[in-house]
């Protein structure tokens, strides 16, 4: 596929929208398993099984309430190149697994990417839901809604005991998945965010970094999702989810209260350097540009300067390996990455600062 | 910083891994990465959800002696799709929906552990589900109808019994 334009802009047409506490909260994410009554999961399904459920599930896009959600984007992984599913992993579009495991895996994304639709990843059906900040219960209602427009053409695997029925006993019940993005600079430069995300997980939550599981998280960017998704309703989850991270913005805001009172001139010393960096540098590898542009993020939330958060938010998509290859036109050793990378944060800065 | 693998290329991806409170990092370089599979973000091949679970699938409900009746997990297999239970525990994952029915008698455990729960409480199909939203209704009805009576208010209570015999009537119907 040549032209496939959800890998040329950074930032999704959602990202542009305000959110909530958005400073804080980058965005919200909620995504939804279903299956099929009728087949194999995908683990287990022919060639022949997982095309027909694609099909299945293309002509409920035809559906005349699927045009509220903007037009959806049939996207087969089959004709994708290696860096376009990267980048699209890279923006949350969809995930690693319908990249490395899926067969007939596709996805239908809509024009402004808030609603991606996967299919034949590890269930047959993965609806979600992207917003901006945190809009926890609005991304759930409308991840229902378009499960609702599904459920009307074809029959789900459901149980009226275990519920929505997954590949995974992880995601039996509700098969619900809702998460956040939150920067939590100043909670780690005061030494709480160990305690804090522990006591998140006493709670049901799981918290992991944005870029990768098992890998340290970089930029002090977490994402705070439910672990349980059964015995509990919906409301439930989202409920618990919300007012978690409630406490935690509440956390991080006495957080950098306390950083400005007891040590503003060496947090602003540090903002400063990092911006400095980030402005100057002619190499930079990605763990040290997404540690300075949290940095500067935080500089831009207590006042020390002004770059739009826009700016920033596109800088942590095209510093990532995918899309700075994307961008060049071709592979680039990790060398040469490091030097395009300070070329295109040098440009964006200049770009978007006046 | 080179990568500790081959020692040659620059060190571009740091993992850490925690377990059991022992931290150990990794530096190495991205070749080495694809090799181990463990490049692209999330897929870190040397552990996964997956690994974790069957750790939990073969925990054994019988340790403390085995329930009467209940058939041992190496004879459990799913008649529709064919998988095995011990197939199952080690992917850690089921192979269709009916393996929830083939399994079952092993899955209280198992669910109690990850989720704390074994029963769903959540969104209900419309169609599939038709039923479960009758009985749910039937329910919240019978509960009314208690408290009315508890209450000495008999002629909601009376409206509400009708109510709740017209309801059985249709679920059996069904």
């Amino acid at each position: 596929m040549g032209n496939l334009q959800f890998t040329e802009q950074p930032l999704s047409d959602w990202m542009n929208r305000d959110g909530n506490e958005s400073n804080i909260v980058i965005s919200t994410r909620v995504r939804i398993a279903r299956n099929l009554v009728e087949y194999p999961f995908p683990i287990l399904a022919t060639n022949q099984q997982s095309e027909e459920v694609l099909n299945k599930f293309e002509e409920v896009l035809n559906d005349e309430r699927m045009k509220p959600f903007g037009k959806l984007h049939p996207i087969e992984l089959a004709d994708l190149d290696d860096l376009d599913k990267q980048v699209l992993v890279e923006k949350h579009l969809i995930s690693p697994s319908l990249v490395t495991e899926s067969r007939n895996g596709a996805a239908f994304i809509s024009d402004d990417e808030s609603l991606s639709i996967m299919v034949n990843e590890e269930d047959h059906l993965r609806i979600q839901c992207l917003y901006p900040g945190l809009q926890v219960k609005e991304a759930w209602d409308k991840a229902s809604a378009v499960d609702d427009i599904f459920e009307d053409h074809v029959d789900y695997a459901f149980d009226d005991k275990r519920g929505y029925l997954t590949s995974c006993p992880t995601n039996v019940g509700t098969g619900l998945r809702a998460s956040v993005m939150i920067h939590l600079p100043a909670l780690a430069l005061t030494h709480q965010i160990g305690r804090i995300l522990s006591a998140v997980t006493q709670v049901g939550l799981a918290v992991r970094g944005i870029y990768g599981e098992g890998s340290e998280t970089v930029g002090n960017l977490f994402q705070i999702s439910n672990q349980i998704t059964l015995g509990q309703s919906e409301s439930e989850i989202i409920d618990n989810l919300y007012g978690v991270v409630v406490q935690i913005i509440e956390h991080e805001k006495a957080a950098r209260e306390k950083l400005l009172s007891d040590s503003r001139i060496r947090i602003m010393d540090r903002i400063m350097r990092s911006y400095g960096t980030l402005s100057y540098a002619a190499v930079i590898d990605s763990k040290e540009a997404a540690q300075r542009l949290s940095d500067v993020r935080l500089g831009v939330d207590l006042g020390f300067i002004t770059v739009p958060l826009h700016a920033l938010n596109e800088l942590n998509v095209m510093t990532q390996p995918g899309f700075l290859q994307k961008k060049q036109g071709g592979n680039m050793s990790p060398g040469e990455r490091d030097i395009f990378r300070a070329k295109v944060i040098r440009e964006h800065l200049e770009d978007n600062v006046q | 910083m080179q990568c500790q693998e081959c020692g040659k290329r620059p060190a571009t991806l740091h993992f850490t891994k925690i377990v059991n409170g022992e931290k150990t990092e990794f530096h190495i370089c991205e070749a080495c990465a694809r090799e181990k599979g463990e490049l692209i973000p999330g897929t870190a091949g040397g552990f996964s959800i997956h690994n974790l679970l069957s750790g939990l699938l073969d925990f054994n409900p019988g340790a403390s002696g085995q329930t009467a009746g209940v058939k041992s997990a190496e004879n459990l297999r799913c008649e529709k799709c064919g998988l095995t239970y011990s197939q199952f525990s080690k992917l850690g994952r089921f192979g269709c929906s009916s393996c929830y029915k083939y399994f079952n008698e092993r899955l209280d455990p198992l669910l109690r552990r990850v989720h704390g729960n074994t029963t769903h409480v959540g969104k209900v199909p419309r169609r599939v589900g038709g039923h479960i939203h009758m009985k749910r209704k039937l329910d919240d009805l019978r509960r009314e109808l208690q408290y009315r009576v508890l209450h000495e208010q008999f002629e909601e209570a009376a409206a509400l019994r009708d109510q709740i015999r017209e309801l059985e009537k249709n679920i059996s119907a069904e």
